[in-house]
């Protein structure tokens, strides 16, 4: 076992009746580290959550909190741990201020530690002008804040959020976002979505599952890599047949699109683009567009997901 | 320290929601209504009193009556405040926010019964409080008075952990109040099935039926005998509301 885990989680098993929801996950999330869950409806990402933070008991496997078993010592592990499930668990008859104020209780905090720390939280999620106001009255977004206040108030190394993003508008996205960004520079953050540029703006490492196994691990330098161009699409005003395209190195197909446009399908090759550009002036090919088409972290996913390429 | 956090959340959300201030304006409508009716009765009775021996005073001849009445009613009301204890929170997420805190089951299922003990608790104070208006113009045997609450007490305590267990078996309030009512009605009536049986097995159904204790303790009769079973049923019933939330995080 690492020094620096904060969560592992070894061969993790749920069942629901006959239902095999998770089967045999492995994981591990490092202090600093943003990682992503992406994955289907039905994927597993909520029970595996759920397991983690000791909502749901495995049917098989062991979750490690910061060293302690979650099933041997759950409140040794708990206190360690923020957790926004999907559905925000508020009181709506509470104001903002009674209800954080209940949760730092329960976490343990007392008066005076208890009052900074909402003070704190409640500026980091931009909740300074509701916290007198019920949660019942508060639009959708807010309450989404107030249960990201919430998992995040008591300071834990491990914050767990379940599509922490639903429901709120753009401006309000970016702000979560960065907010989950400077959560990860301290704590161990894992989010699951399906929103893939969020994947791409926040996490350092990214994990699709599919019925109820991991299909990617990977982080996102490494994936970036395998979202390397593989074709190029070339717009010439002239152009030549397309036995002289599919002659250029490296290039292993040519599709012709309509009259002027043609997508090549070639292997990694990073002077590609540069070859076609002096192939088209030394024989006056009339290049006026060359667009390297990189695949989407979409595209990965669905190929993933579905078993079959783009 | 956490399980009176959670009574006072519990407490306070009670305050919050106006069936429970419905719950205690007719309660006390019913027993200031059964009050005047014996009040009635007593001043009838009153010129014979004196001629009688070992007549029943005030206190037994208003105030018992009353109290009695007062628990017929909370057997009532006791289902409806008890019902969203946990299938509330189960059913709008928010049982996930106890789950997921270093905190036990044992200390949410306490927190929980005990935050609904004080709302009784004040329940059993404003019911009080109307024989107590006797004191204006007579006396009353508050050995008596005293020993009625503690009863009325003691059955709210065992329909607070009936209710608190049945409120762990379904995400459906409703569902909740109906079965506990459910349950508590045979506890009240357990004395029935006694009247027709075997001489050897009457007192045990006398013994499972909350009224006898209750009525003891209405005579004045505080018998750690009476007081030991409510606890037992209060024990019991939470033991279960413990084990069923344990349960619910395995199964589903």
């Amino acid at each position: 076992m690492g020094e620096r885990s904060l969560v592992e989680v070894a061969n993790l098993h749920r069942r629901y009746g006959d239902v095999h929801a998770v089967q045999g996950l492995n994981f591990r999330l490092d202090r600093g580290e943003v990682l992503g869950f992406l994955g289907p409806n039905g994927a597993g990402k909520t029970t595996t959550m759920q397991m983690i933070c000791g909502v749901l008991a495995p049917s098989e496997g062991a979750v490690h909190i910061g060293g302690v078993d979650l099933l041997e010592d759950p409140i040794a592990a708990k206190r360690q741990l923020g957790y926004l499930p999907e559905q925000p668990p508020l009181y709506r008859e509470l104001t903002v201020d009674e209800y954080l104020r209940y949760c730092a209780q329960l976490h343990g905090l007392r008066n005076r530690d208890a009052a900074a720390a909402i003070e704190e939280t409640k500026t980091r999620c931009g909740l300074e002008h509701v916290g007198r106001r019920l949660i019942g009255n508060l639009s959708k977004g807010y309450r989404q804040r107030v249960g990201i206040a919430q998992a995040i108030l008591h300071r834990p190394p491990v914050v767990v959020l379940d599509e922490p993003t639903v429901g709120l508008d753009p401006i309000q996205i970016r702000e979560i976002r960065e907010l989950m960004s400077e959560l990860g520079d301290d704590h161990g953050v894992i989010l699951s979505t399906h929103i893939l540029a969020e994947v791409q703006a926040v996490c350092d490492r990214v994990q699709i599952l599919h019925e109820g196994r991991l299909v990617l691990d990977e982080d996102l330098a490494q994936l970036s890599k395998k979202q390397q161009p593989r074709s190029t699409r070339v717009r010439m005003r002239r152009p030549p047949g397309r036995e002289v395209l599919a002659g250029l190195a490296a290039v292993t197909s040519v599709e012709a699109l309509d009259a002027e446009t043609f997508r090549l399908h070639h292997g990694e090759d990073e002077t590609l683009g540069e070859r076609i550009a002096a192939a088209s002036a030394a024989g006056d090919w009339g290049l006026y567009e060359l667009v390297g088409e990189s695949r989407s972290l979409e595209e990965i996913f669905v190929e993933l997901t579905f078993g079959e390429g783009p | 320290m956490n399980v009176f956090n959670i009574a006072a959340r519990e407490l306070r959300s009670l305050f919050l929601s106006p069936l429970s201030w419905a719950v205690l304006a007719v309660t006390q409508a019913f027993v200031a209504y059964a009050f005047l009716v014996k009040l009635e009765l007593f001043l009838q009775l009153k010129p014979h009193l004196p001629g009688l021996p070992g007549a029943p005073g005030l206190t037994a001849i208003v105030v018992a009556p009353a109290l009695k009445a007062a628990g017929m009613v909370m057997l009532l009301a006791a289902p409806l405040v008890t019902m969203r204890l946990v299938s509330e929170e189960r059913r709008s997420g928010s049982l996930t926010l106890l789950l997921s805190a270093p905190i036990s089951m044992t200390e949410i299922v306490a927190g929980k019964f005990l935050g609904v003990m004080g709302f009784f608790a004040i329940t059993v104070a404003v019911i009080v409080l109307t024989p107590l208006s006797l004191l204006a113009g007579g006396t009353l045997d508050f050995g008596l008075l005293a020993a009625g609450a503690l009863g009325l007490l003691l059955l709210m305590a065992s329909f607070a952990a009936v209710g608190l267990f049945m409120s762990t078996l379904t995400a459906h309030p409703a569902v909740a109040a109906i079965a506990t009512f459910g349950v508590l009605l045979a506890l009240w009536n357990m004395d029935w099935a006694g009247t027709g049986a075997a001489e050897g097995v009457r007192p045990l159904f006398t013994y499972i039926a909350v009224t006898s204790h209750f009525n003891a303790l209405l005579q004045g009769v505080v018998d750690s005998a009476d007081i030991v079973y409510y606890l037992l049923v209060v024990a019991s019933f939470l033991a279960l509301a413990v084990r069923r939330m344990d349960a619910m995080r395995v199964g589903n």
